[in-house]
């Protein structure tokens, strides 16, 4: 069902190269950002420029499952809720070391995932997508019942994450640059998945799965490998944006955040990793730009998303191929 | 405590028989049209808006539910004709896309429309009031009254997917599409009907619980998701499944948010009870779904995976 039509809407395969070329281009353009916003006196852009950078981390591990795997998750956000809440409750504790941090929100994603990707992976389909949409709800109302770390209102972090003792990500400019490493060394892995054997498995399995069953593969369990990496490496990013904010909220991960990630990876052309980012960068782009026009600017991203939806199947990808200036996109 | 389990027993039927006119429609699109809407829940809020506005207007909350009707009427059929009726030839992540951009959409539009602030409805005279149903016990009319509202739809529900040529329809299309197309039916009428009589029900559903609830433009989003579960619980396309899963999802929540953590003290101490009974309500209708998928994978009452 979804498998087949997902699989049959995206374009044939093109040269990996070119598109980590790209990726490289986007990656020289962030790591510019800060100084232009230190030369324009703009420093509100390296917050949203590290905002936009976990974002793209969680997309990137979003589109490991949905693009490669056509797995769609829609309670992706939950493991947003892992890393932030992992930051605040260790950090109330005095645990302050961000390697510290990450592995706890790694080790507590690895076992949700593990548990509810196993019952969802059961299914398929429309089943999978509201099933891991019902595990992301019930994530959020466990977020939600933490009174001890605000409920509904959030808790503020008191300081952000040290790295060995140190408190370097005390200042923007290192947090920027420190997120910035993640996703490139993210990015990186996710490139080595793709195209292990793992992720060539895992690509079979999304295109043919009864072939690969009959050539001795199980998709149950290469498809759950996947579901749980993604859901680690999408903590990791909650990690980043607990310190980007310096603030948790259960608001952060409601399953309107699981949407927008799928937006993002959609918008920007599911199954490449360049696009995943590039996606976050443009739904956060057009969220801040609406967002100062308007005071109802959901609207307007709403309207956005349903005439893309009908009118361009192939995401901004395809817009930007239909006006002829797809070259960078490859 | 009986009193108290019974009065809670009685919410949970209350709420059940709600969550059955939202899932039933949403099921519906589903299984015949294999069109996943996000948007369903927003249905169930406009059709608690649109009776706060015609009550409004008119004075009267009778005037208000009927002229809910033909207004919820065109909201479906517009609905459908705009953006869902391009949506059936694509994939579910595209619809899954489409229709979470409506939720934005209808979610902003009813603010600038309504504004931010909670409307409410009044209670109509002959409903306020509770009766006695045994020794102490009370409970209000109006709640008996949703309840027997609900159970009235699904008893229309059956006769008309039963015993009827377009509930024949219904069941010909959930089971096979291609072959009630082929068969000469106008399959894009059946798919407007449908999805129409979804959005009415849901609508309708709104305007019901309008009068108890402050109406908000939250409303739709919890409703949409405890609704899911029902469906996926169910069985996807299966109305019986709808009325079953959607009474059990509802008694758990409501029963077993109040009697675990009483239960857990039994066990606990006072306060980790507490604690933890906080914790788990919330999620007891999950760890439902999660039991039963596990076991049935498609469903109570379902046949396609």
């Amino acid at each position: 069902m979804a498998e087949a039509t997902l699989s049959s809407a995206r374009p044939a395969r093109r040269p990996i190269a070119g598109r980590v070329r790209a990726a490289l281009i986007l990656f020289a353009i962030f790591a510019a950002l800060p100084p232009v916003a230190a030369a324009i006196d703009d420093p509100f852009l390296v917050l949203i420029g590290t905002r936009i950078l976990a974002y793209a981390i969680a997309a990137l591990a979003l589109d490991l499952i949905l693009g490669y795997g056509a797995m769609v998750s829609f309670g992706h956000a939950a493991y947003l809720g892992f890393g932030t809440y992992a930051v605040a409750v260790l950090s109330s504790y005095g645990i302050n070391d961000i390697f510290v941090q990450i592995a706890a929100a790694m080790g507590v994603s690895a076992l949700f995932a593990l548990i509810t990707g196993a019952i969802s992976l059961r299914t398929t389909g429309v089943y999978f997508i509201m099933i891991t949409l019902a595990f992301g709800q019930m994530a959020y109302f466990f977020f939600i019942s933490l009174s001890a770390y605000g409920g509904d209102d959030g808790y503020g972090l008191s300081q952000r994450s040290t790295v060995l003792g140190s408190d370097m990500l005390e200042n923007d400019f290192t947090l920027y640059y420190a997120t910035l490493i993640m996703l490139i060394a993210l990015f990186w892995l996710c490139h080595r998945i793709v195209g292990s054997r793992f992720g060539r498995v895992l690509t079979g399995i999304r295109e043919n799965r009864v072939r690969m069953e009959a050539i001795g593969y199980s998709p149950f369990r290469y498809q759950l490998t996947a579901f749980v990496i993604s859901g680690c490496l999408t903590a990791v990013a909650g990690v980043f944006l607990a310190n980007q904010a310096e603030f948790v909220s259960p608001a952060f991960i409601s399953w309107h955040r699981s949407g927008e990630l799928i937006v993002m990876v959609v918008l920007g052309g599911i199954g490449t990793l360049t696009g995943a980012i590039g996606g976050a960068v443009a739904v956060l782009l057009l969220e801040e730009v609406l967002g100062s026009l308007t005071e109802h600017w959901k609207l307007w991203f709403g309207l956005f998303l349903v005439l893309m939806v009908l009118y361009s199947p192939h995401g901004i990808t395809g817009v930007f191929k239909k006006l002829g200036i797809g070259g960078s996109a490859k | 405590m009986t009193n108290l389990f019974v009065l809670q027993l009685l919410n949970g039927v209350q709420l059940g028989v709600l969550l059955f006119l939202i899932a039933a429609g949403l099921t519906l699109v589903f299984g015949i049209m294999d069109v996943v809407n996000l948007a369903h829940g927003v249905l169930y809020m406009v059709g608690a808006y649109l009776i706060a506005t015609f009550a409004a207007l008119t004075g009267s909350f009778w005037w208000g539910l009927l002229l809910m009707f033909p207004a919820a009427i065109v909201v479906g059929l517009v609905l459908e004709v705009l953006v869902i009726r391009r949506l059936y030839a694509r994939s579910h992540l595209d619809q899954v896309l489409a229709t979470f951009g409506l939720v934005m959409i209808a979610n902003e539009a009813v603010k600038i429309i309504w504004g931010v602030s909670p409307l409410s409805v009044p209670l109509p005279e002959i409903f306020s009031g509770s009766i006695p149903l045994m020794g102490p016990l009370q409970y209000p009319v109006y709640r008996i009254a949703i309840i027997a509202a609900g159970l009235g739809v699904a008893l229309g529900l059956y006769v008309v997917v039963n015993h009827t040529r377009i509930g024949m329809l219904l069941r010909a299309g959930a089971t096979n599409r291609t072959m009630v197309s082929a068969l000469g039916i106008d399959i894009g009428k059946l798919f407007a009907i449908v999805f129409t009589l979804g959005g009415v029900l849901a609508c309708f559903a709104g305007a019901l619980v309008a009068p108890i609830l402050s109406v908000d433009t939250g409303m739709g989003e919890s409703v949409l998701i405890l609704t899911f579960v029902v469906v996926v619980i169910g069985g996807i396309g299966s109305v019986k499944g709808a009325f079953f899963g959607a009474i059990l999802v509802a008694v758990v929540d409501t029963v077993g948010g109040v009697f675990g953590p009483i239960w857990l003290r039994s066990v606990l101490d006072p306060s980790a009870a507490g604690q933890v009974g906080r914790m788990l309500a919330p999620m007891l209708v999950y760890i439902l779904m999660a039991a039963i998928l596990f076991a049935k994978p498609a469903g109570l009452f379902g046949g396609r995976g």
